[in-house]
């Protein structure tokens, strides 16, 4: 067994490395899935207000592509399973990639791992080590959900199903990270590989789920097997056999490549890239290009899917409220009705696509700084290019880029509304809805551009005013707190649209604050040190 | 001729680490001028301020003839540079960003960067990552060498070269000298600087301490000689300039001021000279000996800025 040597250091390295990350994730996933329960308890607490709710959601191919079926329509946990459940096993394989990655490719290509196996440590120890953690913490995670929808009184059998799905979920899609992270050669591209497959079985589930036939199609995916098992709805025990099979399989797959190739070498081959640069590879632009074309894609794609899928949601929301009557009737009676229901929901939409294009933007705009702190600005600093034309090329994509991916996610949702309302004006009325808050999202990354040129190291901080202007409108509200704090967030100056009235004054007031923060941030660079 | 680089009194402070305290330096156009110091004495920060990407709390910097904080990009189409380390995009080919250096810089003549890439064996076709530390210095260096600038600053270019590529190395910049390029060198391998450099500056903790020809240099040196005798010398030991006497049988050995040389060989021939041997400094005593002088000063100064 020398090739397990070190196992056990570095399981206690990656405990002490990532001991607040697992920390998070273990409250997170019970967190999410407990108060998932306990307040469909509450909305819900008699057996035919839960059958009125089933009654809504059962045929409505959107919410069944979406979340899976609702198998038992009177059990708190069976309505628990399919809203949290099939899509929070999925998410769980998602981390336990993410965390086989970051022990085994990514340790690898960091070269950390050269400087361990030079020491005591067996071939086959980092895998081990990598695997061994995301089995416990995946456990863990388990044992925690049934032990608290037990707690709930949801039902023994029920709550052990939940617990299992979700630990076998996170096995396999661990399993299948330590696979792909043998073949590539860069831990981002054993991720890419592997979220792909799991992005490829949530889709499949959502396409099976969704009717017409192809429900064949679940067994097929990883994705689906949570919910065939049928935790609170006559529980399949044998489908657990699956995700255990599978699991088995990729792991002696993994271990066999492990044992065939070179510390540092992936299995694919690595294609050569061209000798010459192509001709337009020849300003800052077309470089920063090269270099955010990958995320900016990321983002559009993942706005894109998150505007038709809502979009697609909108529509339908009065049919999920419906079943609430009280709560129709409270709606009624703030003069809004059914259309203004659907408004409030796609701004809603809105705000969280600015969420997302803010995110992009200060990961675009913060470019800057790790360009600058790895020193490959410097050489290009060294030629004829100006400090100013160099900021710009990266902040153009922060600046225009949000843009594209704002116009992205609501060209989709105005298309996927505008087909289920039979209606091609919402196509344009929602464009406008996302359009409308870019002007905030430039205030965003103008915070980030003033603060590489001006406080270059405390640049990260960024992140905490987006954090904290999105805090201030998700709890502004409940906490009553006064309209001068709110204000302080750009986010609550965009209009209300659609729905509310639309003015111009506050965007051109938050694109020229975006303007005098990115140039501020341009004039403290031009006189700054580079490279400090 | 005219001066490519000139420096004088240059200051730069980093918090309160002095990195540089008054540094001169004057390269002439047509030169290879050799920089010299121990890690952390200040070259890349003096690099660094002359090109443009620093800005000197005092003192004055003149590169071609211009302020190089201010006429960035007019300078910048007349230099390359290439830093001690390299780090590049790791998803762009090494012919990528040789290409891209170039234009940036104002063009890169396709022949010289074929013949470059042929001598440095380098494959332009990897991606980034993939290269070591030397292959991705070739690259810096490839870039540079295949534009036509007139001043080369090259912050010590060579550390992860192997030693064929090192001659390589070494016969580029001979050309260059050839071609009437200014090169400034910054190194510690003081066997490169010795082969290519017309003239060297030595700096020491922010400060220029020795500066000129190597043979200049050398003169203020000393020059080490071993000679067997046929009687014990009498009053060598005590005159003037003479250091490290020693006496082992017939057999003696000494260290002499330059400039005092004259005054030793009466003394020896006076002992009758069987054989005679005498070496003049190299560049490593000299440079050691002005990094040796204080032990005291060197440890209690804080140490300068890293690069």
């Amino acid at each position: 067994m020398s090739s397990l040597t070190g196992t056990v250091a570095l399981v206690r390295l990656a405990l002490r490395q990532g001991r607040v990350r697992l920390a998070v994730w273990l409250y997170a996933s019970v967190g999410l899935v407990v108060t998932t329960a306990v307040s469909f308890a509450r909305l819900y607490p008699t057996i035919a207000g839960r059958r009125e709710f089933a009654t809504g959601v059962a045929d409505n191919p959107a919410f069944n592509a979406l979340y899976g079926h609702l198998l038992a329509p009177t059990s708190i946990g069976a309505m628990t399973m399919w809203r949290i459940g099939v899509n929070g096993a999925a998410l769980t394989g998602l981390l336990s990639v993410l965390l086989v990655v970051r022990y085994t490719r990514a340790e690898e290509e960091t070269g950390r791992l050269e400087l361990l196996g030079s020491g005591v440590v067996g071939r086959r120890a980092p895998l081990t080590a990598a695997l061994l953690v995301a089995l416990v913490a995946n456990l863990v995670i388990g044992v925690l959900l049934a032990a608290g929808m037990i707690g709930l009184g949801t039902g023994v059998p029920g709550s052990a199903a939940l617990g299992l799905a979700f630990v076998t979920t996170g096995w396999l899609f661990g399993a299948v990270a330590a696979v792909t992270a043998q073949l590539t050669e860069t831990a981002r591209a054993a991720n890419g590989l592997a979220i792909g497959v799991l992005g490829f079985s949530v889709v499949l589930r959502g396409a099976g789920d969704s009717g017409g036939g192809l429900s064949w199609l679940s067994w097929l995916s990883p994705a689906a097997w949570p919910e065939e098992l049928h935790a609170y709805a006559g529980e399949r025990w044998w489908v657990l056999g699956l995700p255990l099979v599978a699991t088995a399989v990729l792991l002696a797959s993994a271990y066999s490549l492990v044992a065939r190739r070179d510390l540092g070498a992936g299995l694919l081959p690595v294609r050569p890239g061209p000798a010459q640069a192509a001709p337009s590879l020849r300003s800052p632009l077309a470089l920063a290009w090269r270099l955010q074309r990958g995320v900016l894609m990321g983002w559009t794609v993942a706005l894109l899917l998150f505007g038709a899928i809502f979009g697609s949601l909108a529509a339908g929301i009065g049919d999920l409220l419906r079943s609430s009557s009280q709560l129709m009737d409270a709606i009624n009676r703030l003069g809004g009705g059914q259309r203004a229901l659907v408004d409030a929901f796609i701004a809603a939409v809105m705000g969280i696509l600015a969420a997302g294009a803010a995110a992009y933007a200060l990961q675009a705009a913060l470019r800057l700084r790790t360009e600058e702190t790895d020193l490959r600005a410097e050489p290009l600093l060294a030629t004829a290019v100006t400090r100013t034309r160099w900021a710009w090329s990266h902040t153009v994509f922060a600046m225009f880029g949000s843009a594209v991916i704002l116009a992205a996610g609501g060209l989709a949702a105005g298309v996927a509304h505008g087909l289920r309302t039979h209606d091609a004006t919402q196509v344009l009325r929602l464009l406008g809805a996302a359009l409308v808050q870019l002007p905030a999202v430039w205030v965003v990354a103008g915070i980030a551009v003033a603060l590489f040129g001006m406080l270059p190291r405390q640049v990260v901080a960024c992140w905490g005013f987006l954090v904290g202007f999105l805090l201030l409108g998700q709890l502004g509200p409940v906490l009553q707190l006064s309209q001068w704090v709110m204000d302080l967030s750009p986010f609550t100056h965009v209009p209300r649209v659609p729905g509310g009235a639309f003015t111009m004054t506050p965007l051109i007031g938050l694109a020229a604050a975006a303007a005098v923060l990115t140039a501020a941030g341009f004039a403290g660079f031009r006189r700054r040190d580079a490279g400090v | 001729m005219s001066a490519a680089i000139s420096v004088s009194g240059l200051r730069k402070s980093f918090g309160r680490v002095r990195a540089l305290d008054g540094l001169d330096l004057s390269v002439e156009t047509g030169e290879v001028h050799g920089f010299l110091g121990p890690n952390g004495s200040g070259k890349s920060t003096t690099i660094r301020i002359l090109l443009g990407l620093l800005r000197a709390d005092g003192g004055s910097a003149e590169v071609l003839g211009g302020d190089p904080w201010r006429d960035v990009t007019s300078l910048h189409r007349r230099l390359a540079y290439v830093p001690g380390d390299v780090t590049l995009w790791p998803a762009l080919t090494g012919g990528e960003v040789i290409d891209l250096l170039g234009r940036l810089r104002g063009g890169l003549d396709p022949a010289r960067r074929a013949r470059l890439l042929e001598r440095f064996d380098l494959d332009p076709t990897r991606r980034s990552r993939a290269y070591s530390k030397g292959n991705r210095q070739k690259v810096a260096l490839i870039a540079a060498l295949a534009s036509d600038v007139e001043l080369l600053i090259l912050d010590e270019p060579t550390s992860g070269l192997d030693p064929l590529m090192e001659a390589v190395f070494r016969e580029c910049i001979a050309e260059e000298r050839e071609a009437g390029r200014t090169v400034l060198l910054s190194s510690h391998i003081l066997a490169e600087v010795e082969a290519l450099c017309d003239r060297v500056s030595i700096i020491r903790l922010g400060r220029t301490v020795d500066c000129g020809t190597l043979d200049d240099l050398r003169h203020l040196g000393r020059t080490s000689i071993t000679a067997e005798v046929t009687s014990p010398p009498v009053g060598l030991a005590e005159l003037p300039g003479v250091h490290n006497f020693a006496i082992d049988g017939s057999r003696v050995r000494l260290e002499v001021d330059n400039d005092r040389l004259d005054m030793v060989l009466p003394g020896l021939v006076a002992a009758g000279v069987r054989s005679l041997e005498s070496r003049p400094p190299t560049l490593e005593e000299l440079f050691l000996r002005h990094y040796r002088v204080d032990p005291v000063e060197t440890a209690t100064e804080p140490a300068p800025a890293s690069r």
